[in-house]
């Protein structure tokens, strides 16, 4: 069949204003969308600029904005966006991130705050010998949540940034959540002022936007409000108030 | 631009990030990767990291050591395989630590399960000894690593793509670069260098590989002049998604998965009457060729893109919940069926390069047949060759050498920039890169590299794949000389220079060009079969006169073979059955 990519297009170095360039392609129903995109920058325009790497959902390069849902153009198959043949497919960049150029979103204040929220294990002194000891039920409690491959998705389904651009986000929160809920970390305290301030935990409003978008199937809402009680319980233990506000 | 820094990594996957937590602790060190890190090809290793913990039922590092030599068809260095075994607990042991989190067994410690060629008491039964975090284990390193990296605040230059080393007189000062955001050159100077820039299954047509798998740090060297290793034998693994060439993790076939043919017939029984499903993967991905061309295929039209079944249908749906849980996914996203139900058709995709840069325990790389050390100069991972795998990986041996040897490598870095003299670029440092980069860019009306990898890709696969012959090869290396002169013509369509992906393509082109070279004339130079380099023509192994280990010397177009031994200090060679 052949579909049309519509494709929002800007290079800083030549254009004032982004545009949207149409790409008719050549392409089989059960081809991934990525696929399609390889046809358009190997054959017809070697300009198109896209990031991509693993092909198959795993490595989080080729997020982007498809039909107006935000998901990975390897994870997505033809059929899934072009119902019939000569079906336009609207490609975009990620919102709440600077594009760099056509697909290309810039994820340093993605990944500034993935930092923040301190993503690595805060634990006790390892035993002499063996690994810690944990339950198969204990490990399952943060499963989900390690299958996170920070591809952006859900950054920039998140409504809230529209109007909070300094809002922690689901992908950093999720992070917090994996370490948090894990039998074997420590650190709720040290990752306390990062996760309860009102850009941090508090900011989200369940839209559940992430959680739709979420190419790795991670109920990202539901972990945010678990991260949430986890926040309030230390608080109320502590005997101090949550801060949900400015 | 110039940098300088004690130690420069070149790539961001497991090995990468491990020698740079280990380096970084004492050295002033950056990691150069072409993608943000957490984007590396490690994130999509599946079923596991094999360790003899023993925590499952009896298990001793010397049978994990035996089982590697004999899956590599005894070219494996067997004292170098050894250190890989006995290293692996306490490597294991320390990612469990940095919090990876793994399968539990019932009393609460790392899970472990079956793989390909992994057996007890050197070749009884099949043991268990992957370590495994569901099908994710590769995710779960790259993330962990990552983790430690960010803790300890490792210096990153994200999307750089390196093309060139500086090297003098058997002494390595630095690398030359590309910053993709604003295609500026960067020179770094460095007292050492190292090269963990992953595989290069981006050679073939279908491929489990990513498409930043283009072997930028085996091209490199070669072009420098230092020989690769064993570079004619190449992994193809034999379950990936027919067409597609998606993996589906040996994991499967650990997990109790059969593969069978078009009347439903479990064939690995015929081809391996010991490990049966779980032989290794050479082994398996012949007997599917075999198969189809007998006209068992679940087609049985005897064509290549026939296919076999893996069935997983009787595991349940609790095991492929738990264990198996992105392979489930894989299948639902880009085959619409569910394994529970349906059998996944599969077939052999290129999947692991065996050879690669040349290198000892400590990743440091070896200039010649002799074994010169080139000052400075390391690799580690699946672009060197220690060489633990011999003529074929066992699964769960690509993970654990990352680890391992990223590690040793680092350590030994560490050691090695504290007395090392300064390093000392030219002033035309940069000028051959840049001098390729301005022939690329230069205006001039010349081809897309679209259609010459289409063509390198279709090549290798179809007649420098899982079989091969003298005629099939010397006819593909005429096709890859050619498109070698055609290369040499090639231009970018894109002119810009901020994200020029156009520009990487091409250099990724160039590269992976002078590997298929480099692969095509290993191959047809060894007459022998043995791993995964099976020769219609010469169908039997032949320790007389090939037991030793390849060395390709690239010089201009033209491949220069030479050889080096293997060490059989431990085991001796025997005929390989299962």
């Amino acid at each position: 069949m052949q579909v049309t990519l519509k494709i929002r297009r800007y290079n800083p170095e030549t254009d004032d204003q982004p545009y949207y360039q149409d790409y008719l392609v050549e392409v089989d129903p059960n081809e991934r969308l990525l696929d399609a995109l390889m046809e358009v920058k190997r054959f017809q325009d070697g300009s198109l600029a896209f990031r991509k790497s693993c092909a198959h959902g795993v490595c989080g390069s080729d997020a982007m904005r498809i039909n107006g849902r935000d998901g990975l153009a390897c994870k997505t198959l033809i059929k899934d966006v072009a119902t019939e043949d000569k079906a336009t497919v609207v490609l975009e960049p990620l919102r709440h991130l600077p594009v760099q150029r056509d697909l290309i979103v810039d994820q340093s204040e993605f990944f500034r705050k993935y930092r923040e929220v301190k993503p690595f294990l805060i634990a006790d002194a390892p035993p002499a010998a063996g690994e810690f000891i944990q339950s198969q039920e204990q490990r399952l409690r943060f499963d989900d949540a390690t299958n996170c491959i920070l591809c952006a998705s859900c950054y920039s389904a998140c409504p809230m940034f529209d109007e909070h651009p300094e809002f922690l986000g689901p992908a950093a929160l999720v992070q917090a959540f994996r370490f948090l809920a894990d039998s074997r970390d420590r650190g709720l305290d040290q990752r306390l002022p990062v996760l309860d301030r009102p850009d941090g935990v508090w900011r989200c409003q369940n839209h559940f936007q992430c959680t739709l978008a979420c190419p790795r199937s991670i109920l990202i809402t539901k972990r945010i409000n678990e991260t949430k009680r986890m926040v309030q319980k230390r608080r109320d233990e502590q005997g101090e108030p949550t801060h949900p506000n400015e | 631009m110039l940098h300088a820094f004690d130690t420069v990594i070149v790539g961001s996957g497991g090995s990468g990030l491990y020698a740079a937590l280990e380096a970084g602790r004492q050295s002033r060190t950056a990691v150069l990767s072409k993608l943000y890190p957490i984007r590396s090809h490690t994130g999509a290793a599946q079923g596991g990291i094999s360790a003899a913990l023993g925590n499952v039922e009896e298990d001793r590092p010397e049978w994990h050591a035996f089982d590697t030599v004999k899956g590599g068809d005894y070219l494996v260095d067997q004292q170098a395989a050894r250190t890989m075994a006995e290293e692996a607990i306490q490597a294991v042991y320390d990612l469990e630590h940095w919090g990876l989190p793994f399968n539990r067994t019932a009393d609460g410690r790392i899970d472990q399960r079956r793989f390909g060629g992994h057996t007890r008491n050197f070749g009884e039964a099949p043991v268990r000894r992957a370590c495994y975090a569901a099908d994710r284990t590769g995710h779960m390193i790259l993330q962990t690593l990552y983790q430690q990296c960010i803790k300890n605040q490792v210096a990153f230059f994200d999307e750089f793509q390196v093309i060139d080393l500086i090297l003098d007189q058997n002494q390595c000062s630095g690398v030359v670069a590309v910053e993709l955001a604003t295609g500026a050159i960067h020179s770094f100077a460095a007292k050492a260098v190292l090269f963990a820039t992953g595989g290069f299954g981006r050679l073939f047509k279908v491929t489990s590989n990513a498409h930043a798998n283009t072997g930028d740090g085996p091209a490199i060297c070669a072009r420098r002049g230092i020989p690769l290793e064993d570079m004619e034998f190449y992994q193809f693994h034999p379950t990936g998604i027919k067409g597609l060439g998606i993996l589906i993790s040996e994991a499967v076939r650990g997990e109790g998965g059969i593969l069978r043919n078009r009347s439903g017939e479990r064939f690995m029984e015929r081809y391996s009457p010991n490990l049966v499903d779980l032989a290794p993967r050479d082994i398996v991905a012949r007997s599917i060729m075999t198969e189809l061309r007998a006209g068992n295929g679940i087609r049985g039209d005897r064509r290549i893109d026939d296919y076999v079944h893996l069935d997983a249908t009787h595991l349940g749906a609790e095991t492929l919940r738990t264990k198996l849980p992105d392979i489930t996914s894989f299948c639902r996203t880009y085959l619409g069926i569910d394994p529970a139900l349906a059998p996944i058709p599969v077939l052999p995709t290129a999947h692991y390069a065996m050879g690669g840069i040349p290198t000892d325990i400590h990743g440091r790389v070896l200039g010649d047949a002799r074994g010169t050390v080139v000052d400075g100069l390391y690799a580690v991972g699946e672009c060197a060759c220690v060489s633990v795998h011999g003529a074929n990986r066992l699964g769960t041996n690509s993970l654990l050498d990352l680890v391992v040897f990223g590690r040793r490598a680092g350590r030994h870095i560490a050691a090695y920039v504290k007395d090392a003299p300064p390093p000392r670029l030219g002033a035309d440092a940069a000028a051959q890169a840049s001098a390729w980069i301005a022939r690329l860019t230069d205006g001039k009306p010349g081809p897309h590299g679209g259609h010459l990898a289409d063509r390198m890709q279709t090549l290798m696969m179809q007649q420098v794949g899982i079989y091969r012959n003298a005629a099939a090869m010397r006819q593909a290396l005429e096709g890859l000389r050619e498109l070698h002169g055609r290369y040499r013509d090639v231009r970018v369509q894109d002119r810009s220079r901020a994200f020029n992906t156009d520009l990487l393509e091409l250099i990724e082109l160039g590269n992976l060009l002078d590997l298929s070279l480099i692969t095509a004339s290993a191959a047809l130079t060894r007459e022998e079969s043995r791993g995964a380099h099976s020769r219609e023509d010469f169908p039997d192994r032949d320790d007389v006169n090939w037991l030793k280990h390849s060395l390709a010397y690239l010089e201009q177009e033209q491949v220069r073979m030479d050889a080096k031994p293997v060490d059989v200090s431990v085991w001796e060679p025997k005929p390989r059955t299962y």
